[in-house]
């Protein structure tokens, strides 16, 4: 666990020193003063958290400072760390793959949050251990999307099924699964064009591939994984929502942490919509993508200085 | 594509709208409204406190509490203010004096900077121009395959020579462009986080050795708080002159284009709005203003329509409305005109008053009109020309070969026999006037 933390810290030590070294400048060593309140809440709206989600923890934080009369700020500050991890839930799992098997996982997402990318990350990492991938290139849309993730195979040394340019990606979906079983591979990550959520036909298309892969295998595809950018602001809520609601997702994957961007609406997300956060990225190789700890993504937003920490 | 922040300043506004006589109070009540609107449209919340540091200082003001309708003084303010927040005209891409041009695309990864880089080379060809691409993202997998299939899609030649560094690339750019005879260069540069310094070092290194007459910076519309910070950074190491907002076709409100704008004063010259590669326009500043306002933005639809439509025609069709003559044919004629102003949700999201009806617009795709079209074609011409010898039979002959339902044919042709009668009737009370110069079939 230490490794992933510091390289966690590592990846996110741009997203660490704005907003927490603005807040422990802000908070340490000072008396809790009622006005810190509007400090706290614009700090989180910085983080892109969101009114409705701001609202609700700030109120939870409320009640803390209600009850236990907290003397100075970093009291407060500590108390809205306990707030935060406990909003968000358990520990993720790292990456593994049950026996049995196959296993067939959808990538989908708007465009530009990584979606090719997390897909190579994931094969090369389970090839790591052994597991045998294949990669289904059903983003058939964007130019030289099924030549990205080709090259992820290579690096990944896993099988890559394609089709044409322009081709029906729920066919290339469907030979992913069958290709995965006949070789006895273990999973199958199907990788899908990037989407705006707006875009009822293409939505109605990535249903589509849906049903295409539960018909050709029992049970899947068992996990959906949404990639949402980490710089993404309230829209992020939105586009859970609808792919939860099209494609039914089964987990979060929260990229680009490494930059300045909290992706605090996947906090958000996680709140109104209750799906996990499983992952992030925080950088551009494969052992840049880390299960999500809540309290090390917490620590790592609002600093590792404060009491309760560490 | 601001649709929801258009909501949210509507429903604060109706509710002032319904109290008559406004007190400060009042205005103050709205403005706190404002502020959640703003800021769960991703306006950074820096810039939020300043706007409305501003508008209450004039909306409070004696002017708007005196004048008779308080409401539309606080909406003039707002709008006011929205506007001169996102510059006051529209920016175009200058272009050298002294051949080539060039133009660098930057920007965070995965914010659309090649497909950006495709579209803009499409629209400067558009404008007599002969652009070159030049392939400089040398990093993500593919990304030079991308440019290449996009160029050739579009006709415009790619540069790129494998085992290149970036800044040789752009520089085999400038010197491809004289032998190929080109006079703009843009050049698609890698995706990179502005806090990688490695990276931004080679970016200052390219325009050390190839200048750019314009850099700019390609922002996806979805970005929250993060744009300004990010904004800031590119300006800092980059001569900037403008930025591109991307995925606009998106329904997010896009607080991040006031963002940007307020922060760095740099202009926003493009938007991208939709995934084909003609889909880029011009940054229309009061456009957006009116739309965040829920005006719609008729002048654009209106420009849409003059470029997309055969003028010819549409003056016949606009004649066979106002004669009693009209038939499916020319039923048929007018469901092309209004297919080439694009996708049906596009067309409307322009129209006033949209904002409220986002339901509908997603209830409205084009499929709808796809099978209008199928069971128009499936018609004999004759039948076309003459709709009153569609009898039980043909319906049910249309209906099969269209792949639609009897019931399909029959809603059809009664929504056609009462267009019919509608048209009649505008023709008694005033003329064509009235419907506007657009032919618009009616919607289920």
């Amino acid at each position: 666990m230490a490794n992933i933390w510091e390289r966690l810290k590592k990846g996110m030590t741009r997203t660490r020193s704005g907003l927490g070294d603005r807040l422990r400048s802000l908070f340490r060593g000072r008396a809790w003063q009622e006005e810190l309140w509007d400090e706290l809440e614009e700090i989180l709206y910085e983080a892109d958290l969101g009114s409705s989600t701001i609202e609700y923890l700030l109120s939870a934080l409320h009640r803390r400072v209600q009850q236990e009369h907290p003397a100075t700020a970093d009291q407060v500050l500590e108390l809205l760390f306990q707030v935060m991890v406990a909003e968000l839930g358990e520990q993720s799992p790292s990456l593994s793959l049950p026996a049995g098997g196959p296993w067939v996982w959808l990538m989908v997402g708007v465009n530009g949050t990584g979606k090719t990318t997390t897909a190579g990350k994931f094969a090369y990492l389970l090839r790591q251990q052994g597991k045998t991938v294949v990669l289904g290139a059903a983003d058939t849309f964007r130019a030289a999307a099924t030549e990205q993730l080709e090259e992820w195979g290579r690096r990944a040394g896993v099988e890559v099924v394609h089709q044409a340019a322009g081709a029906d990606p729920a066919a290339v979906a469907y030979d992913t699964v069958r290709s995965t079983r006949s070789r006895g591979a273990d999973l199958a990550i199907i990788d899908t064009a990037g989407r705006l959520q707006n875009k009822v036909n293409l939505m109605q298309e990535l249903q589509k591939i849906r049903r295409v892969v539960e018909r050709e295998c029992v049970g899947a595809p068992h996990e959906v994984w949404l990639v949402i950018d980490a710089t993404t602001g309230q829209n992020g809520l939105t586009q859970a929502r609808v792919f939860l609601e099209s494609v039914a997702v089964t987990g979060i994957i929260l990229t680009k942490l490494d930059g300045t961007a909290k992706g605090g609406i996947a906090v958000t997300i996680h709140h109104e919509l209750g799906l996990p956060i499983r992952f992030i990225g925080v950088g551009e190789k494969a052992e840049d993508l880390l299960p999500f700890d809540p309290h090390d993504y917490v620590r790592a937003i609002l600093g590792d200085e404060t009491g309760a920490i560490g | 594509m601001f649709e929801s922040l258009t909501e949210k300043l509507q429903s604060t506004f109706k509710r002032l709208r319904n109290k008559g006589r406004l007190t400060e109070a009042d205005v103050k009540a709205a403005l706190r409204d404002v502020r959640l609107a703003l800021l769960e449209a991703d306006v950074n919340f820096k810039v939020v406190k300043d706007f409305l540091a501003t508008v209450e200082r004039d909306a409070v003001g004696q002017d708007v509490l005196q004048s008779l309708t308080p409401d539309q003084g606080v909406i003039r303010v707002v709008r006011n203010r929205l506007t001169e927040l996102m510059g006051t005209s529209v920016e175009r891409i200058k272009m050298a004096s002294n051949p080539p041009t060039v133009i660098y695309l930057v920007g965070l990864q995965g914010s659309g900077k090649t497909t950006t880089a495709a579209k803009l080379a499409l629209m400067l060809h558009h404008q007599g121009r002969h652009p070159l691409l030049v392939a400089a993202d040398i990093y993500r997998p593919a990304a030079v395959d991308q440019l290449q299939a996009l160029g050739a899609q579009i006709g415009v030649p790619v540069v790129h020579e494998a085992g290149l560094g970036a800044v040789d690339l752009a520089q085999l750019g400038i010197q491809k462009s004289r032998q190929l005879a080109r006079d703009v260069v843009i050049v698609d540069t890698a995706g990179r986080l502005h806090v990688d310094s490695g990276l931004m070092d080679e970016l200052r290194q390219m325009q050390a050795k190839v200048p750019a007459h314009e850099t700019l910076l390609v922002v996806d519309a979805m970005t929250g708080q993060d744009a300004v910070r990010v904004a800031n950074a590119f300006k800092e190491t980059l001569p900037l002159t403008g930025v591109v907002l991307t995925k606009l076709d998106g329904d997010t409100r896009g607080g991040a284009a006031l963002s940007i704008r307020a922060v760095t004063e740099l202009p926003i010259k493009l938007v991208a709005t939709g995934e084909k590669v003609d889909a880029l326009e011009l940054f229309q500043p009061e456009r957006m203003a009116s739309r965040i306002l829920g005006m719609g933005d008729v002048v654009s639809l209106i420009e849409k329509a003059e470029r997309a439509l055969d003028k010819d025609d549409t003056e016949r069709l606009a004649g066979r409305m106002s004669s009693n003559t009209f038939n499916l044919e020319d039923f048929q004629s007018m469901l092309h005109q209004v297919k080439k102003l694009g996708p049906l949700s596009k067309v409307m999201e322009m129209l006033p008053g949209m904002g409220q009806m986002n339901k509908l617009k997603s209830q409205v795709d084009d499929s709808s009109l796809v099978r209008v079209e199928a069971i128009l074609n499936s018609m004999t011409v004759k039948e076309r020309r003459r709709p009153d010898i569609i009898d039980g039979s043909r319906r049910r002959r249309i209906a099969s070969g269209s792949g639609t339902s009897v019931q399909e044919v029959n809603r059809l042709l009664k929504q056609f026999q009462e267009m019919r009668k509608m048209m009649h009737q505008l023709k008694g009370s005033g003329g064509r006037k009235k419907m506007g110069k657009l032919p618009f079939p009616p919607m289920r």
